[in-house]
């Protein structure tokens, strides 16, 4: 095989093992952006994962499938919200909480879904598809333009993402509330709509990233099927300094990164097999997140920084 | 039209019993779900409660899990009253077993209580490490001390893992990948039937309790807490008391861990902490900081760690459940915190007077 | 209270006639008939225990600039509030134009011509004036940047400001940042505007220039409702003043026909004196801090403190003029130990204080007080109840690893006693104390430590004349037992009044040290500006 063509696969690996993380990243930015951390991503992420499972092979309609994930996520996201929103509870410890709880429930929902497989509906419909043309570029064609279309709405959103929080007003007023909820609220917005709309959209996100690995990667259930990702785009969401299209590029790095790392189980150089441990190499990601972390703070160029507001519930009547 | 307002503070009292009220509430709208599942509610809490108290061995593995809970509490409290965000319990906890377990390893003839004080010792100073970390980011670059100890721990264990399945895999272990064995010299003895861990722990508790409330530390640490630059300002040796709390937490969790690997494990693993650190971080907000309700707050939440256990075994229910009660539980309170803190009041709109000229719209 | 003694005031002038009963006759301006724009009817507001304001009622006409008088706690930004849409009235009524309103949030007020410059700007920071502009817009799903600068250019016209649209608003000045405040109200189509202590930020000549602009939305048939303190500025700026007192409404003047005693006889309700007392002290023959060429760089290596030099002697009250941000604050800091100076030398007596933290200085027995500007954020613990609050200094003197809250106990008690503060016990946590109460805790711990040097930072700022009064005579009569008071101040009446000598700094100098008895205020003002003397 050629190296193109071997580099091309590698590629188009790496994006597949980093959907899940785009669509969660994206998720995240979306909810940080509003102010609001949200830590509870992996929760949600799993509760996505198994009602979409279930939803799969008990509808075995694709669409209905990724749905209902959306809106299982969303509903843990509501959970969150109407606490740290509505009741301005704190939202590290019910981040966590939601975590917690989604672990508890796809678990739950785990011992009956297990034992089913998904229709062949399912699996057809997000098989990887070639965009006619583009895909038959060398190298990038596999890696970019032939892959679900799972893959393809991911990064329209993420990129829709970029350009509504750049040039539209909602996109605008969302971030005011993230930077300066009084201000925006002064400025006639409704931060709490906004806030609610934006956490939930951002829970639908995840829940979709979630079922992205049951319905799409496995695809088939299995306990632990996210395996820490949800805390990966927690890291991410900072790491792409809150940027959509950073944060498709960091979703296909830790793509590749892993895919590295099943490259490197058997690696023979000169005649030496180098097994380099996946774990060492699973820290990279975080490793790299507080060192992202650490520069734009020491930048101090605002623009990068996190939404002003980020953390802080908002209450007018403050006094 | 109801409007929300700051409300003056509550009595202790009353905040207590709106905590009591939540809690209640929770369990009542934990129990409509399972009669929804076809589940018989208080069958469930009975088995829960039956499964963590009922018999001497369940009573005691309630203990063992209250143990590095309520450690880990303490831990995670010191720093947040410091309003030191240290969500990092679970990477310390790790790196404390870490270096129990080098301990463990480089020493297994020396005479137990020396290798013991050994391990302890190594449990502090490698947790300790590890949360210094955050701190001198924070300190030097203002780096957020919550995501740096997330991202830490992720780090932590994931070195356990490279250990485990890497350099220190037991050879005897017939390819599963585990490390191996502490040596009995390694493994704290037991007083009544439980490791000497909880004796530790209930000396601890008392200790912060007593630090927080009376001494000159704790004055320091609130001060800090409220405002660096009032305790500046006062002549507060800001980078000491910063650095003696963190290297205490960050001591404190990797001691946790160290009494989780030679008592409970016996050995190393990623498995070890079983999320316990993410879990002491909401008994921690839970007790409000203050070690005695630490003690009390890990205890009911290692009942339900562990009733959750047992109904899987009596009740085929998988253990998630408890999970899942514990997350409703922990909703309501913090919904609840609103109450506390917060009340409505109803705002009559005037009534519109029917003969002003230009009301009609 | 020693030291300070009132000067009766006689009842002359000023008939403070009430203007909702009689016709008005304009005087000031050409606009012939003055139709009522926006209408009060007794509005009540409550927080907690506290009656923010009680039935109140009064009103604002086109065209005119309206000054809102009162006290701190008076209720006048509560008031504001209510008509900007961010708190609701308990009971009351609104009337635009005629018609009862309601609104429920600033969105309401907005869309009825109500904008509102706050005291604290409500900008988001990383985004540029435009943005802040046009934000809550809701006319277009794109942001149109072109649409939007016509617009602001076609206001920069008819009023008379200029800003850049693409500036930062963090990289702004304060008098930038209100300018896109007020273009951002004035954008979204305000018809009133309504200022919070606008001025207390700004230099004399961005006050002036601030002025201008109103008097030409006045021109256009704006409203203009302005909170200050300042009873010079509103004899300046002013149609009418409406005067608030304790929640209630007190009375409403014609700026024409009033004074300034008049005012502040309706805004405390009794006679007041409006002069401070300097009290008569012996200055010690030695000083007892030299400041020697002093210099403080601040974090773009651009200096703030330059080449100051100044001696500062027993028994006296040297007060510092200036604009905020010449230099007083990081002159203060450099002083109490908490910045570290560049280059220079500060001496106690005869102990070299440069280099030393406060934690040094107070080893080192060097009784000096640093009362600083930020009371709640640094010089106290705004969470704590009192008692621990007046350990803060001495919480380490007891024996041993425990604190002695029971000495805390005593000591407080006493300065709750001794300063009159009203509070419900020492256990009250201090940040639910009134600001007058808050400065009487902290300047009452400070000098109960016998401090021989006392470095005061705006005491004075949002106190009531009340309070004030109470610190103007903590003050003098610390320097009658021989204190030397460091006394940075913003408003130039005191300070003249206050001080035996008065430095005036400009731009990290020190422009010169004058004679507040002869030397002139416009002066003064000068020196203030940069200019020579």
């Amino acid at each position: 095989m050629n190296y193109a063509i071997q580099l091309g696969l590698f590629l188009q690996t790496a994006v597949q093992m980093g959907t899940h993380i785009l669509l969660a990243t994206s998720g995240g930015i979306m909810c940080e952006k509003a102010g609001n951390t949200n830590l509870g991503i992996e929760g949600m992420m799993l509760i996505g994962a198994s009602v979409g499972y279930w939803a799969g092979y008990t509808f075995c309609d694709p669409v209905i499938a990724v749905l209902a994930a959306g809106l299982a996520g969303a509903a843990g996201a509501l959970i969150y919200a109407v606490i740290t929103v509505t009741f301005r509870g704190n939202q590290v410890v019910t981040g966590l909480v939601l975590t917690i709880f989604g672990t508890g429930i796809a678990g739950f929902l785990g011992k009956t879904i297990s034992s089913h497989f998904l229709p062949a509906t399912i699996q057809n419909a997000f098989a990887a598809r070639a965009i006619p043309v583009l895909s038959r570029i060398p190298v990038l064609g596999s890696a970019f333009f032939t892959q679900s279309v799972y893959v393809y709405i991911s990064v329209l959103i993420a990129v829709v993402l970029y350009l509504y929080l750049k040039y539209t007003r909602w996109g605008l007023n969302l971030r005011a509330v993230g930077e300066n909820p009084a201000a925006a609220d002064a400025s006639g917005i409704n931060v709490t709509l906004y806030k609610y709309v934006h956490i939930l959209l951002g829970g639908f996100l995840a829940g979709a990233g979630g079922a992205y690995l049951s319905l799409v990667f496995v695809p088939r259930w299995q306990e632990n099927i996210t395996a820490g990702a949800g805390w990966i785009a927690v890291a991410f969401v900072i790491f792409s300094t809150w940027n959509p299209l950073q944060a498709i590029a960091a979703s296909y790095a830790f793509g590749a990164l892993k895919g590295l790392a099943f490259k490197c189980q058997n690696l023979v150089i000169f005649n030496h097999k180098l097994a380099i441990s996946t774990h060492l190499l699973d820290m990279i990601p975080y490793l790299a997140t507080i060192i992202v972390l650490v520069c734009i703070t020491m930048r101090k160029k605002k623009e990068n920084q996190s939404p002003e507001a980020l953390g802080n519930p908002y209450f007018r009547e403050e006094r | 039209m109801i409007r929300i307002v700051a409300t003056t503070e509550l009595s202790r009292r009353k905040t207590t019993f709106m905590r009591i009220l939540a809690v209640t509430a929770a369990l009542a709208a934990a129990a409509v779900i399972m009669l929804c599942m076809k589940l018989n509610p208080l069958k469930i809490y009975g088995q829960i409660i039956a499964g963590s108290l009922g018999s001497a061995y369940r009573f005691r593995e309630t203990v063992n899990k209250a143990i590095p809970l309520t450690v880990l509490s303490l831990g995670i409290g010191i720093a947040f009253r410091m309003k030191f965000w240290n969500i990092g319990a679970e990477g310390q906890f790790f790196m404390g077993a870490f270096g129990a377990s080098l301990a463990a390893f480089a020493f297994p003839g020396i005479p137990r209580p020396v290798l013991l004080f050994l391990m302890i010792l190594s449990s502090f100073v490698f947790g300790a490490f590890w949360s210094l970390i955050p701190a001198g980011l924070k300190i030097k670059f203002n780096a957020s001390e919550t995501l740096v100890t997330l991202m830490l721990n992720y780090v932590a264990q994931l070195w356990i893992g490279y250990l485990q399945y890497g350099p220190w895999r037991d050879p005897a272990a017939n390819g599963f990948p585990k490390i191996a064995h502490f040596t009995q010299n390694a493994i704290l003895p037991k007083v009544f039937g439980i490791h000497i861990g909880w004796i530790f722990t209930l000396i601890l508790a008392f200790i912060f309790y007593i630090i927080f409330k009376r001494t000159k530390f704790g004055y320091e640490i609130d001060v800090l807490g409220e405002s660096e630059a009032t305790a500046h300002y006062a002549g507060i040796n800001v980078p000491n008391v910063l650095l003696v709390t963190v290297m205490l937490s960050g001591g404190l969790c990797g001691f946790a861990g160290m009494m989780q690997a030679s008592a409970i494990e016996n050995s190393l693993s990623e498995q070890l902490s079983g999320g316990l650190g993410f879990t002491a971080v909401i008994t921690t907000w839970l007790a409000q900081l203050n070690p005695l309700l630490m003690v009390l707050v890990s205890f009911l939440f290692s009942m339900l760690i562990q009733g959750g256990n047992f109904l899987q075994s009596a009740m085929q229910i998988p253990s998630s459940m408890s999970q899942i009660l514990e997350g409703i539980i922990i909703f309501f309170v913090l919904g609840s915190e609103f109450f506390i803190r917060y009340r409505f009041v109803f705002v009559k709109k005037p009534k519109r007077s029917p003969d002003l000229p230009e009301a009609a719209k | 209270m020693p030291g300070l003694s009132f000067r009766s005031f006689h009842k002359t002038a000023g008939t403070g006639r009430d203007v909702r009963q009689q016709p008005f006759i304009p005087t000031q301006h050409k606009v012939p008939v003055m139709e009522t724009f926006i209408e009060l009817k007794n509005i009540s507001k409550r927080f907690g225990t506290v009656q923010a304001n009680e039935a109140v009622s009064l009103n604002i006409k086109k065209g005119e600039i309206l000054a809102l008088l009162g006290e701190n706690g008076s209720g006048k930004s509560t008031l504001v509030n209510i008509l900007a849409g961010i708190y609701s009235p308990d009971s009351g009524s609104i009337f635009i134009n005629g018609k009862e309103t309601f609104f429920t949030s600033p969105e309401d007020a907005i869309k009825n011509g109500i904008g509102m410059v706050h005291q604290h700007f409500k900008l988001v920071n990383v985004m540029s004036a435009l943005e802040n502009i046009t934000l809550g817009e809701k006319n277009s799903f794109l942001i149109n940047k072109k649409n939007i600068t016509k617009k602001i250019t076609s206001l920069e016209n008819t009023y008379g400001f200029s800003i850049d649209p693409d500036k930062k608003i963090y990289t702004m000045s304060v008098s930038e940042k209100q300018t896109v405040e007020i273009i951002k109200m004035l954008y979204h189509g305000a018809k009133l505007l309504i200022l919070d202590e606008p001025t207390a930020v700004l230099t004399p000549q961005e006050t002036n220039r601030l002025f201008d602009v109103l008097r030409r939305m006045r021109q256009q048939g704006c409203s203009v409702v302005i909170i200050t303190h300042k009873l010079n500025e509103v004899m300046d700026i002013s149609d009418r003043v409406s005067v608030l007192r304790k929640g209630k409404f007190a009375g409403t003047v014609l700026t024409s026909e009033t004074s300034a005693p008049q005012l502040a006889e309706l805004m405390v309700g009794g006679d007041v004196s409006l002069e401070v007392i300097r009290a008569q002290a012996e200055r010690s023959p030695e000083p007892l801090l030299t400041v020697s060429r002093l210099c403080v760089k601040n974090e773009n290596n651009l200096p703030v403190l330059d080449d100051v030099s100044f001696s500062l002697y027993g028994g006296e009250i040297l007060g510092v003029a200036g604009i905020v941000g010449s230099g007083q604050k990081e002159l203060c800091e450099a002083i109490a130990g908490l910045t570290r100076a560049d280059s220079g030398s500060i001496l106690f007596d005869k102990d070299e204080l440069m280099g030393m933290s406060p934690l040094n200085i107070k080893k080192k027995g060097l009784r000096m007080s640093f009362i600083p500007e930020d009371r709640l954020g640094m010089g106290l613990v705004a969470g704590m109840d009192i008692t621990d609050n007046v350990m803060l200094k001495t919480y380490d003197e007891s024996e041993g690893p425990f604190v002695d809250r029971s000495d805390g106990k005593k000591r407080a008690e006493l300065i709750v006693k001794n300063y009159d503060i009203a509070t419900p016990g020492v256990n009250h946590i201090v940040k639910k104390l009134s600001g007058g109460n808050i400065q009487k805790v902290l300047l009452g711990r400070e000098i109960e430590m016998h401090p021989r040097v006392l470095v005061t930072a705006y005491p004075f700022r949002g106190l009531d004349v009340g309070a004030s009064n109470t610190i103007y005579a903590m003050l003098n009569e610390q320097k009658c037992k021989g204190v030397a008071v460091l006394l940075i101040g913003e408003d130039l009446d005191v300070l003249r009044a206050l001080s035996d000598r008065l430095m005036v700094i400009n731009n990290g100098k020190v422009m010169g040290i004058v004679d507040p008895r002869t030397e002139s205020k416009d002066r003064i003002g000068i020196m203030m500006m940069g200019g020579n003397t």
